[in-house]
């Protein structure tokens, strides 16, 4: 009778650890199968993007890259101004924002009294949330405006005569156009800029920093001789981060740009990115090229900043390695 | 001038460039909220709230695309967060030095940067081609398609915070891994897990670009998930690119509201994650 008992207290208790082994199981796998999920994703992406570009890319082949035709009605497209419009826009909106984004990661890691870094470092990176159609309405509404008037006008006649500013520098002054589409880029990527080198400025061990001011140098020689060497790649990295959401951003460059297909050398000129056409034409888009034309150029941009954001990526990775 | 007073020159140029610097950061937040507080009040009435978006040229308000917004962004929370949850738990607890998590942790940094309209185009050739017309379930799942990669890499980062030896404890008691997870690692992690869910919450509310070919848009009121549906940021776009002037101005009123929302989730969010780390 006991015997019997102790066999069923030990059945019962393969049983709740069978139970409890399974659920440990499905957890796991459950977990597994998200992460795999995520990979699916990407390469849906990947394929959705050249399934829906096949019928351009029979059409135009390489042919696509390098032509400049924009034209609905004869079905002729090609993708170099939106492609030059997305790399002239980005590569401005960088010379401005590196400098500016460098300077205030500076300022809040060496300059700024102790109680005002966090508020002050908070503030910008609110910058980083306002939604990219707010920059895109405050932008048309009252950036491009104030451009218009103020600053367009200036730099014509102060470039006017110079020999190759001139062409760059030249139409007259829309607001809208590639200059004013950089500013708002640049303004949107700062706050990346920023809170990234401040974050790689502080995996900079401190005996270093207290090192170059027991020799006497300066806040700047400091940064300038120990900090951005010791950072250098994680420096880049962040700014090739920043890069990739410029090249991507659809909603602030699409208000200001104007919107014309068409490569032209002056920066005051209205020009498009691909994000910007995109979102311009894809619902107006009625055939099968048209259509194939615009997903080809979304396939193009999925290119660009994919390299762009796997280079970024693999440097912050290294300078995480070796922070660690 | 000798070199002591060059070199101290050149000091104060350059810490002087970098306060100009961050004035000028602090300066564009400041023109850009005030400018929306300044244009948006004027429009912030009663029947924004409570009447539909107007023909040109008629009083209406923005009632069906805050609808339409709070309804997609909490469907694709709802779809996305669980699936970042799992995936950063997989990544964080269970796939630790595996080539799978290297593989999905690289992936996942680059989806959280993509370009969001490439996502739109996605969702358009593997919903809206095959149904045939734009609807909100589609828009859904484009801001899911977001959700995932935000909550995944807080997820990660706060469940790999939580120290090893509270685990040790909980499987010396003899809790299975599964109960481990639930029980302590969750737990512990728990208001990084939140201000990640916040954030992605904030970063869906205010995105356009993959809503404007998914779920399109809607002059009227609609909470069919399987119809075209309006949206606070699309509304925006179609407003303030118009020609009229009270689509204008409620466009300025819909920005303020979106900025409103988004800064508050964000700040809450901060808040939440600053409580844990003190």
């Amino acid at each position: 009778m006991e015997a019997q008992a102790v066999r069923q207290t030990v059945k019962d208790r393969a049983r709740a650890l069978a139970g409890i082994a399974l659920a440990d199981r499905l957890f796991h796998a459950t977990t597994r199968a998200a992460a795999v999920i995520v990979l699916v994703i990407l390469g849906g992406v990947i394929v959705s993007l050249v399934h829906g570009s096949l019928p351009a890319m029979r059409a135009f082949g390489f042919g696509f890259l390098t032509s400049q035709a924009w034209n609905p009605v004869t079905d002729n497209f090609g993708a170099l101004p939106a492609i030059y419009g997305t790399v002239v826009t980005s590569a401005i909106a960088m010379l401005i924002a590196v400098p500016v984004g460098l300077g205030i990661a500076t300022f809040l890691t060496e300059l700024c009294p102790h109680p005002l870094r966090r508020p002050i470092g908070v503030a910008i990176e609110l910058l980083a949330g306002i939604p990219s159609i707010i920059y895109g309405v405050w932008g048309l509404f009252v950036f491009a405006p104030f451009v218009q008037t103020w600053v367009q006008p200036q730099l014509i006649s102060l470039f006017g005569d110079v020999p190759v500013l001139s062409s760059l520098f030249a139409g007259p002054p829309y607001g809208i156009g590639m200059l004013t589409a950089s500013f708002i880029l640049a303004i949107m990527v700062l706050p990346f800029i920023a809170s990234i080198s401040r974050d790689v400025f502080a995996t900079v061990p401190p005996v270093l920093k207290e090192a170059a001011t027991g020799i006497g140098c300066t806040t700047w020689e400091m940064m300038r001789y120990v900090v951005l060497p010791y950072t250098r790649v994680g420096v880049i990295g962040g700014v090739m981060l920043a890069l990739g959401r410029a090249l991507g951003e659809t909603m602030a460059v699409t208000f200001v740009i104007g919107n014309a297909h068409k490569v032209s050398p002056s920066l005051l000129a209205p020009g498009t990115t691909i994000s910007a056409t995109i979102a311009n034409e894809f619902t107006e888009a009625v055939g099968d090229i048209y259509t194939s034309a615009l997903i080809e150029l979304g396939l193009i941009l999925f290119i660009i900043t994919f390299i762009v954001l796997a280079i970024a990526r693999y440097m912050l990775m290294r300078i995480e390695r070796n922070a660690a | 001038m000798s070199l002591y007073a060059t070199r101290r020159k050149n000091n104060a140029v350059a810490t002087g460039l970098a306060w100009g610097a961050a004035i000028f950061g602090l300066a564009w937040l400041f023109l850009i909220l005030g400018s929306l507080l300044f244009q948006g009040l004027r429009g912030l009435t009663p029947a924004v709230f409570t009447q539909m978006t107007p023909p040109p040229g008629s009083q209406g308000g923005l009632l069906n695309a805050i609808a339409g917004s709070v309804l997609m962004t909490g469907i694709g929370v709802a779809i996305g967060a669980p699936l970042g949850l799992l995936a950063g738990t997989y990544l964080a607890e269970y796939g630790r030095g595996t080539k799978l998590a290297t593989v999905v942790r690289f992936v996942n940094d680059i989806l959280l940067s993509a370009p969001s309209i490439v996502i739109g185009l996605f969702v358009y050739t593997i919903v809206v081609a095959p149904m045939g017309h734009f609807s909100g379930i589609s828009g859904a799942a484009a801001l899911s398609l977001l959700v995932v990669p935000v909550v995944l890499r807080t997820t990660e980062d706060m469940l790999l915070l939580v120290p090893g030896s509270m685990r040790e404890a909980a499987a010396a008691l003899g809790a299975p891994r599964a109960v481990i997870i639930g029980r302590v690692a969750y737990r512990a992690a728990k208001a990084g897990i939140v201000t990640g869910v916040l954030l992605a919450v904030a970063r869906v509310s205010g995105e356009t670009a993959p809503l404007l070919f998914t779920a399109l848009n809607n002059q009227f009121w609609s909470t069919d998930l399987n119809a075209p549906m309006a949206s606070l940021p699309v509304v925006i776009f179609q407003f303030a690119l118009s020609p009229y002037k009270d689509w204008q101005q409620l466009a300025w009123t819909g920005a303020l509201l979106i900025t409103v929302a988004v800064l508050t989730l964000s700040i809450v969010a901060r808040a939440l994650s600053a409580g844990r780390r003190n």
